[in-house]
């Protein structure tokens, strides 16, 4: 094959002589099979139009099936119909032109105007539509024709393809006869372009596409299933036929017309069978049938589908797992994965001995090789025959297929990909079982989780591919998010908690203790005595930094160094001197000491920073254990009196403030009707119930209870969600609003109508722990449900609005220049982000980080 | 001043019918507009490198330009505030319609 380059392309409609010119058969049989099982001629199946058959051969080329591309045929159609793709731009052109003479009612002067505009456009490089469209707006106006002096009606358009002069029906002949006297250079100005003729958009021919665009599928009982499309040309041609016949036969003009309408509805429905106003064809089954625009269109036509979103080659899916002590760079890959998945490598005289080796070891015994490309272009197979002759025969040039192994480059996904960091290159790490593995750390950015999320992996196949692969889209390029210049990647969840526990207070550690934490993170040297902090020191880079600690209680006045939480941190030197390393430090989101090492010492520094860092946490926990359970959140009797008690006097302050509303005396609010006052005193006081018992149930609980570490420091969980385990849940609402669908003027059957206080409108006063009241469970589920729903419905619309964003914007480029620029090379923005920022290489979004700059000039460096 | 109910909110006295019309480009939210001499215009193309077929567009209408006396094929320069860099200079060339 020899390739060719492609000048350009120029879409345009077809005309008759084309169309028949292209044609290979005319059809005119409404069957498609004989009796004898073969082809009729002339038929929809002929096998001049192609073949799909095995065993049959093109009567056109003399190919057989998959080297025959098929042939187009044709129909003539017994009387003209108007095809409905151009039905609106047919409107257009019959209202600025005039229906004696033909030409665009417009006087002379005024239509060179419009031919000067018209150019003028063109050399500006401007849309012609514009110009194209304020014409016809201005000829469509005129009322009689400035040339011939004839009436010029306005033609109406009555959906989907009859068009309409005052009262009377324009037969699709008088379209045709009426469009052929428009002149080519009118065609111009009308936006038809030159040497086409208007009236080609009046079919009176149709194209009948090949056998192969319509295959029909022999079902497993030996019948024959034909194609929608052929389904809907045998319903064209019988049409054509009878019409025919009556027109032979002299039938009365009714039944000719009522013909010519109904051809008419087959061909508009065999272009689109979604047309509005006409009811759409059906299959025998009562399903529409699925003709050429239905083909094309939405997200399981053509385009979007087969062109934009391929299938590819070198690919792999499975569900994915965590593995902690694999590096955050690496991806797991099973076995039985890396064995069918394979890299094309060169030999040459220094990697020969190595890939002879592979080609030994055949497909089955790992590592492998699968193919062989010798330099003649020919593809070979390794077999369990052919190993030892085909490594013998391997020479430098030669390319070998081999199987994926340590450290080779891949790309992995999650979908959806909604930003950049959903695509990462990692360095493959064959391991055993079937699943992808990944390190925890990595979640965030794919916002991934281990419920049974899958994902994609593939293998880069050129050297170019892998070396861009690597340094633009590694997992280290990618610490930094550029939606907010911060990290995206860092600990989570019991990373958090670990290093808490390493990091808080002085707690001594026995060097073998010690050396036990540390070993993980690929450190073993240790003094006698150290404590976490110091520890945690030995994997620090040479950085300074003093911040407060997400376990910082916001005090009135902040003692900073000397923080009786441990919350001020500060790290002189690589040291960490004070403070608690929690989520503000490490955490993914945050992460400021990660945000520091990127930037001061690069992103390997920052990925060995990360390995180490949660290693370190993660052998912190396991040797010191680490659980939580539900009876850790029990408190005292007496507290759950003192609990009782807000709770019973919140109630019935709220059935005292709605007594007070009855009275009529109530206080209206500013800018309230007195109900809304009334509904928001109760949301206040329930609200705050829910808190105070809240305040009561953390007293109790100690600080050193596992679930309030994990609060605090940010690993996971709030609160919040502490107190519903041992306080009370609190009030449930629905869209911000206490609950009060259901029945009428009443949650549920169980309550009086007009009945609005606390428990008749979803208050819970139980705990998670204690258990929920039956009409409890059910307003929770309520407000739960609604939670449900909101998610759905958000992913869907944001979805949307995400694929208009990027369909505008995909084509973009930031210059050398640091101009936006569109594909023509026009400028959208004379700077980049008015700043020419990288904002994943900013500080937090801004471009300079003055308070750093300051704090190193005042410390003397 | 007319005083309404609303603290601030005062109606500038006589008949509302006759009364000018609102000036668009005086109006707080229009950065300033400004024509371009020919030196500035070949020095800016010189500088991007672009002929005036790359400029962004402005229509000849377009109320923030009506007063300047703009032809086609001039180039506006347009001073906007930025929130990221302070002020930033937009240029766009003049089209009839």
């Amino acid at each position: 094959m020899i390739p060719k380059s492609i000048g350009s392309i120029r879409f345009r409609m077809m005309s008759p002589d084309e169309i028949r010119n292209l044609s290979v058969t005319k059809v005119i049989t409404p069957d498609t099979i004989g009796e004898d099982g073969f082809p009729i001629t002339m038929g929809l199946m002929d096998t001049r139009l192609g073949v799909i058959e095995p065993g049959l051969v093109c009567r056109t080329c003399g190919k057989r099936v998959d080297e025959c591309p098929g042939h187009f045929g044709h129909i003539e159609l017994e009387r003209p119909v108007v095809h409905v793709g151009y039905a609106k731009l047919i409107k257009n052109w019959l209202n600025a032109t005039c229906s004696n003479c033909g030409r665009i009612t417009l006087s002379d002067e005024k239509r060179e105007k419009y031919l000067n505009d018209l150019v003028r456009a063109k050399e500006e490089g401007s849309d012609t539509d514009r110009v194209i469209d304020r014409l016809i707006k201005e000829a469509s106006m005129a009322t009689v024709c400035p040339h011939c002096g004839a009436d010029s009606l306005k033609v109406n358009l009555d959906k989907p393809t009859t068009f309409r002069i005052e009262n009377s029906k324009l037969t699709p002949t008088d379209v045709r006869t009426w469009l052929e006297k428009i002149s080519d250079e009118d065609c111009e100005l009308l936006g038809i372009g030159y040497g086409i003729r208007p009236e080609w958009a009046i079919l009176a021919v149709l194209p009948v596409p090949p056998v192969t665009v319509r295959p029909s599928i022999t079902l497993e009982t030996g019948e024959r299933s034909e194609d929608d499309l052929t389904h809907k040309l045998v319903d064209i041609l019988r049409i054509n036929q009878r019409l025919r016949e009556n027109i032979d036969a002299g039938a009365p003009q009714l039944i000719v017309e009522d013909l010519w309408e109904l051809l008419q509805y087959h061909i508009t429905t065999y272009f689109d069978n979604q047309t509005s106003g006409i009811p759409p064809a059906r299959h025998r089954s009562g399903r529409p049938l699925r003709t050429l625009a239905q083909r094309l269109k939405g997200k399981e036509g053509r385009f979007r589908s087969n062109l934009s979103g391929k299938r590819v080659n070198f690919s792999a899916r499975t569900v994915i797992s965590p593995d902690p002590m694999i590096s955050l760079n690496e991806v797991g890959v099973p076995l039985d994965i890396a064995k069918e998945l394979t890299v094309p490598e060169r030999a040459t005289e220094f990697n020969i001995e190595d890939l002879r080796n592979l080609v030994r070891n055949g497909p089955d015994a790992y590592p492998g090789a699968n193919y062989v490309i010798k330099k003649n272009n020919l593809r070979l197979r390794v077999t369990e025959v052919n190993r030892g002759d085909l490594a013998e025969s391997i020479e430098p040039g030669d390319v070998v297929e081999r199987q994926l192994i340590d450290g080779d480059a891949v790309l992995f996904n999650r979908q959806p990909s909604l930003h950049r960091m959903s695509m990462l290159c990692h360095r493959a790490k064959i391991l055993p079982y079937r699943t992808f593995r990944l390190n925890p750390l990595v979640c965030s950015p794919y916002n991934a989780d281990f419920d049974g999320d899958e994902m994609n992996l593939h293998v880069l196949q050129s050297e170019e591919a892998i070396a861009e692969a690597r340094s633009l889209m590694s997992v280290e390029a990618h610490l930094l998010s550029p939606r907010f210049g911060g990290a995206i990647i860092g600990c989570i969840h019991d990373h958090i908690t670990g290093l808490y526990y390493l990091t808080h207070g002085f707690n001594e550690l026995e060097k073998s203790v010690a050396l036990r934490i540390l070993s993980g993170a690929g450190i073993d040297k240790a003094p006698e005595k150290l404590t976490g902090k110091e520890i945690f020191s030995l994997i620090l880079p040479q950085i300074d930094m003093e911040f407060k600690a997400k376990i910082c209680e916001h005090c009135e006045k902040c003692d900073k160094e000397n923080c009786p939480n441990d919350a001020y941190v500060v790290i002189r030197n690589g040291k960490l001197v004070k403070g608690t390393i929690d989520d503000v430090a490490v955490g993914a989101f945050n992460g400021k000491i990660i945000n520091e090492i990127v930037k001061e010492y690069g992103d390997i520094a920052a990925k060995d920073f990360l390995d180490a860092a949660s290693k370190l946490s993660l052998s912190m926990l396991s040797l010191m254990g680490f659980t939580v359970g539900i009876d850790e959140e029990d408190i005292p009797l007496e507290a759950q009196e003192q609990i009782q008690e807000i709770l019973d006097g919140a109630e019935e302050r709220v059935d005292e403030l709605i007594e007070i509303y009855k009275r009529g005396e109530l206080e209206q609010a500013p800018g309230r009707s007195l109900e809304e006052t009334l509904e928001l005193e109760i949301m206040r006081i329930l609200a705050k119930a829910r808190d105070d018992c809240g305040q009561i149930a953390s007293k109790h609980v100690s600080s050193e209870n596992s679930a309030v570490i994990m609060a605090r420091t940010g690993a996971r969980g709030s609160m919040l969600n502490i107190s519903q385990m041992s306080g009370s849940v609190g009030p449930q609402s629905i869209r911000g609003e206490r609950i009060s669908r259901g029945y009428e003027h009443r949650t549920l059957s169980h309550f009086k109508k007009g009945d609005i206080g606390a428990e008749a409108r979803g208050f819970v006063e139980s705990s998670y722990k204690k258990g929920l009241k039956p009409l409890e469970y059910f307003f929770h589920s309520m407000a739960g449900r609604e939670g449900l729903v909101d998610t759905a419905v958000r992913t869907s619309r944001s979805g949307y609005m995400q694929r208009r964003l990027i369909n505008a914007l995909e084509n973009l480029k930031v210059d050398d220049d640091e101009t936006v620029r569109d594909p023509a090379d026009k400028v959208i923005q004379f700077l980049y982000g008015d700043d020419g920022v990288d904002p994943s290489k900013s500080i937090e979004g801004e471009t300079v980080d003055v308070d750093s700059i300051v704090n190193k000039i005042m410390r003397g460096e | 001043m007319e005083e309404t109910r609303w603290p601030g909110v005062r109606i500038p006295p006589g008949p509302l019918k006759g009364r000018k019309k609102m000036e668009v480009r005086k109006h707080v939210l229009v950065p300033p507009h400004e024509l371009m001499s020919e030196a500035e215009v070949d020095e800016l193309l010189a500088r991007y490198g672009i002929t005036k077929k790359e400029l962004p567009r402005i229509n000849m209408n377009d109320p923030a330009i009506k007063d300047l006396g703009a032809k086609s094929g001039d180039v506006i320069k347009i001073k906007r505030t930025s929130p990221i860099s302070g002020i930033s200079y937009y240029y766009r060339v003049v089209i009839e319609e």
